[in-house]
């Protein structure tokens, strides 16, 4: 006895959409049920490789149409200076409204207090919330996947958030079928993970596949760096390098993009989108844990952060 | 890793869950999938190292990979359903990881919603029990396609033929008569890794695929030429720029079957009928579209066509009803009875609707009727009978998970209350015999 029943042939399926097809048909209908069903929506968009990618599946979402959606972005006052030019170049060609909360002004009118570490990628949390209460946003995209880090795991598409932006993991709506359920009471909100299930090698073939535009920083370059905790980060007026902290110059290029005291770059000649993705196919690190500093400050930092109505 | 440039040829998707009870080794399948299939990653690994060090286990606990969140690692259980993503060469993956406590059935039919096969765990020491039968009957009742029966710890009976084969012949027996279309059973030790990602070099007496082979091999979707074409409107493009001034597409997901152009369709619940005129994919004007593509169809006469609508074949057009019977699991902690009033969410439409009747509760235990229970509490399975405000364009869930599906929702807090599926329950089972109660199990 072998196996009991039989398989079918694995015939060649006319009809089988390959796998990048399926996660775009699926993140374009999670567009499509947020546009239909709610009253303001918004996409977070800070230049990352992620939110690029929601914006170019939101513009064939609705093409020939505009994008039904404003943008907000999360300034953290250290974000790197190549995606802050790639930002207004991309809000300007595609004639789309982009709201910025910056946590330099909160700082400045005392509201948020520097870190003794420099790291300023937690003081966006409020920064965010009060924007979404500010501009009345119901739903909310972010950029968001699983694969990104075990809390992240647990979430949902349709994630609801109370009137503080709160996560409760243990009070989340089961997700069945495709039917998203984004039911919320005034003042609360849905934050919207269109590429929920996409892995970081998704998004790097989706976006060689379509030829997508990235800026410049994630592909190999010179760069000015310094070492702390194992990372490779950018000297700049944020607050490095201290003293003890040489910089050198090496051949680097960002996984992620994000606040500039806390992203560390990677060494890496991959100057094509062709040479990242053999890049990141062999590489024994996942994105976060080879360049993200915040994730590291304890087992469940993701989690806590999140609770508190981080994205 | 040297099948780095094959695995980024992998073209093809497949969802699938796993379902287990607490100890039948399902940790261990899921982490010997990921590790063989060399999706752990050093820095995930060492997180694991590092936290099983500071809780005083000597080998890292495969389980701590899964386990994202705090109340998880704390209480060393699975509380909810988690995703997981791997790739060989052949195929991507998505695995709908769920908990296997008798209480959390709703996650099971959260991950089995979504998966086109579904992993059935038993240890081989204590053959089908309760739990085998409880996981077999959500598979079947959610349609899943492709059923694994995986018979795990062989190696604790001694990898014996006879084991395997009396625990494969009852289980196929069992889920056949639940309507379960197929069935594969292999012999494994997730432990040891036999049968799981490579053939085991215990079982000469096994000529199947491993569990991964046969994951890499399963079909992905069903041959659409004999599904019903159903297209559900979720959105009106009108750019009205003076580029596209007239332009008026319907957007949605194809649900299911295949639309072309030239082809005549009708509108429900409204029934206006017209034809196809052109299917925009995504920006650009295709022939032919099908499942699960999303796309955007014009129509050639300017009929009021709007979000909720059912654009589908004209003569393959679901039936239009307000009275809706079904299945439902209930998944809120509140109990759903006989008179609540409730939204119900059918593909893109939300209609007011009130619970008339709930005829009969199922025990997934034996597969019991409990007539007329009044109520049905959280992970509770049974039939109901739904009144709608609107006519709904409903199809049997037996015929398309897409369009038999809907969500039963609190109208005062939007809690999902149950998730429903339209029609009779299992298609395989004749109607029983009147007479016949002890056969009758049709939930």
């Amino acid at each position: 006895m072998t196996t009991v029943a039989t398989v079918q042939e694995g015939t060649d399926n006319p009809y089988a959409l390959s796998h990048l097809d399926s996660l775009e048909s699926e993140a374009v209908h999670i567009f499509r049920e947020v546009a239909g069903e709610f009253e303001r929506p918004v996409i977070l968009f800070s230049g990352g490789k992620d939110s690029i990618l929601m914006l170019h599946l939101a513009l064939k979402a609705f093409a020939p149409a505009p994008v039904p959606f404003t943008l907000l972005h999360v300034d953290t006052g250290h974000n790197f200076p190549e995606v802050l030019a790639y930002r207004d170049r991309v809000v300007a060609e595609h004639g789309l409204r982009l709201h910025v909360a910056s946590v330099q002004e909160y700082i400045d009118a005392g509201k948020l207090r520097e870190r003794p570490d420099g790291t300023r990628n937690p003081l966006q949390t409020v920064p965010l919330t009060e924007a979404i209460q500010q501009h009345r946003f119901d739903a909310v995209f972010g950029g968001g996947r699983r694969d990104e880090e075990k809390a992240r795991a647990k979430e949902r598409v349709f994630s609801l958030r109370d009137e503080f932006s709160q996560w409760d993991p243990r009070r989340q709506r089961p997700e069945l079928w495709q039917l998203y359920n984004g039911r919320h009471a005034p003042g609360e909100h849905v934050r919207v993970f269109p590429i929920s299930n996409w892995t970081e090698l998704d998004v790097w073939q989706y976006i060689e596949r379509e030829g997508i535009e990235l800026p410049e920083i994630y592909f190999a370059h010179e760069r000015e760096v310094f070492n702390r905790n194992g990372m490779w980060l950018t000297a700049g007026h944020w607050g490095g390098p201290k003293e003890h902290e040489a910089v050198e110059t090496r051949l680097v290029r960002y996984r992620t993009v994000g606040d500039m005291s806390c992203t560390g770059a990677v060494d890496s000649d991959a100057t094509t989108l062709d040479a990242v993705i053999t890049e990141i196919a062999a590489s024994r690190l996942t994105e976060r844990g080879a360049t993200r500093a915040d994730d590291k400050m304890s087992e469940a930092a993701m989690e806590d952060r999140k609770r508190e109505g981080y994205f | 890793m040297t099948t780095t440039a094959e695995q980024l040829s992998a073209t093809t998707l497949l969802r699938f869950a796993t379902a287990g009870s607490v100890d039948d080794g399902k940790s261990t399948l899921v982490g010997r999938l990921l590790h063989d299939s060399k999706s752990v990653l050093t820095d995930q690994l060492e997180a694991v190292e590092h936290a099983s060090r500071n809780r005083g286990q000597e080998a890292p606990d495969l389980a701590l990979l899964t386990d994202g969140l705090r109340a998880e690692r704390e209480q060393g259980i699975t509380i909810d359903v988690a995703y997981r993503y791997f790739a060989t060469p052949r195929r991507r993956f998505i695995l709908a990881d769920t908990p296997g406590h008798v209480q959390y059935t709703r996650n099971m039919v959260t991950g089995a919603s979504t998966a086109e096969l579904a992993v059935v765990l038993v240890d081989a020491r204590n053959g089908v029990v309760e739990q085998t039968r409880r996981h077999a009957a959500v598979a079947a009742l959610l349609r899943v396609p492709h059923v694994v029966l995986a018979v795990n710890k062989m190696d604790l009976v001694d990898y014996a033929e006879p084991v395997f084969a009396a625990i494969a012949e009852e289980f196929t027996a069992y889920a056949a008569s639940l309507g379960v279309p197929e069935i594969t059973a292999i012999p494994i030790s997730a432990l040891a890794g036999d049968n799981v990602v490579e053939p085991s070099a215990h079982m000469d007496w096994y000529g199947g695929p491993t569990v991964l082979e046969h994951l890499e091999t399963v079909p992905v979707s069903h041959d659409l030429t004999g599904c019903h074409a159903r297209f559900p409107v979720q959105y009106v493009i009108r750019p009205q720029t003076a580029e596209h001034p007239d332009y008026r597409g319907y957007a949605g997901q194809i649900a299911a079957g295949v639309f072309r152009v030239g082809e005549s369709v009708t509108v429900l619940p409204s029934g206006r009928t017209s034809t196809i005129e052109g299917i925009d994919l995504l920006g650009d004007p295709v022939d032919i579209a099908w499942a699960p593509q999303s796309v955007t169809l014009r129509l050639a006469d300017d009929i009021d066509v709007s979000r909720g609508d059912l654009i589908a074949p004209v003569d393959d057009a679901p039936v239009v009803t307000q009275d809706v019977e079904a299945t439902v699991c209930h998944v809120a902690d509140e109990p759903l009875t006989v008179g609540r009033r409730v939204l119900l969410k059918h593909t893109t439409r939300t209609v007011k609707a009130i619970v008339k009747d709930i005829p009969s509760r199922l025990t997934l235990d034996d597969l019991s009727q409990h007539p007329a229970p009044g109520k049905l509490v959280a992970n509770d399975i049974g039939r109901v009978v739904v009144r709608t405000a609107e006519p709904l364009a409903l199809d049997a869930y037996a015929d398309s998970r897409r369009t038999g599906s809907f969500l039963l929702i609190d109208p005062a807090d939007g809690t999902t209350l149950s998730a429903g599926m339209a029609g009779a329950s299992f298609a395989a089972v004749e109607e029983p015999a009147a007479a016949d109660d002890d056969a009758e199990w049709d939930f």
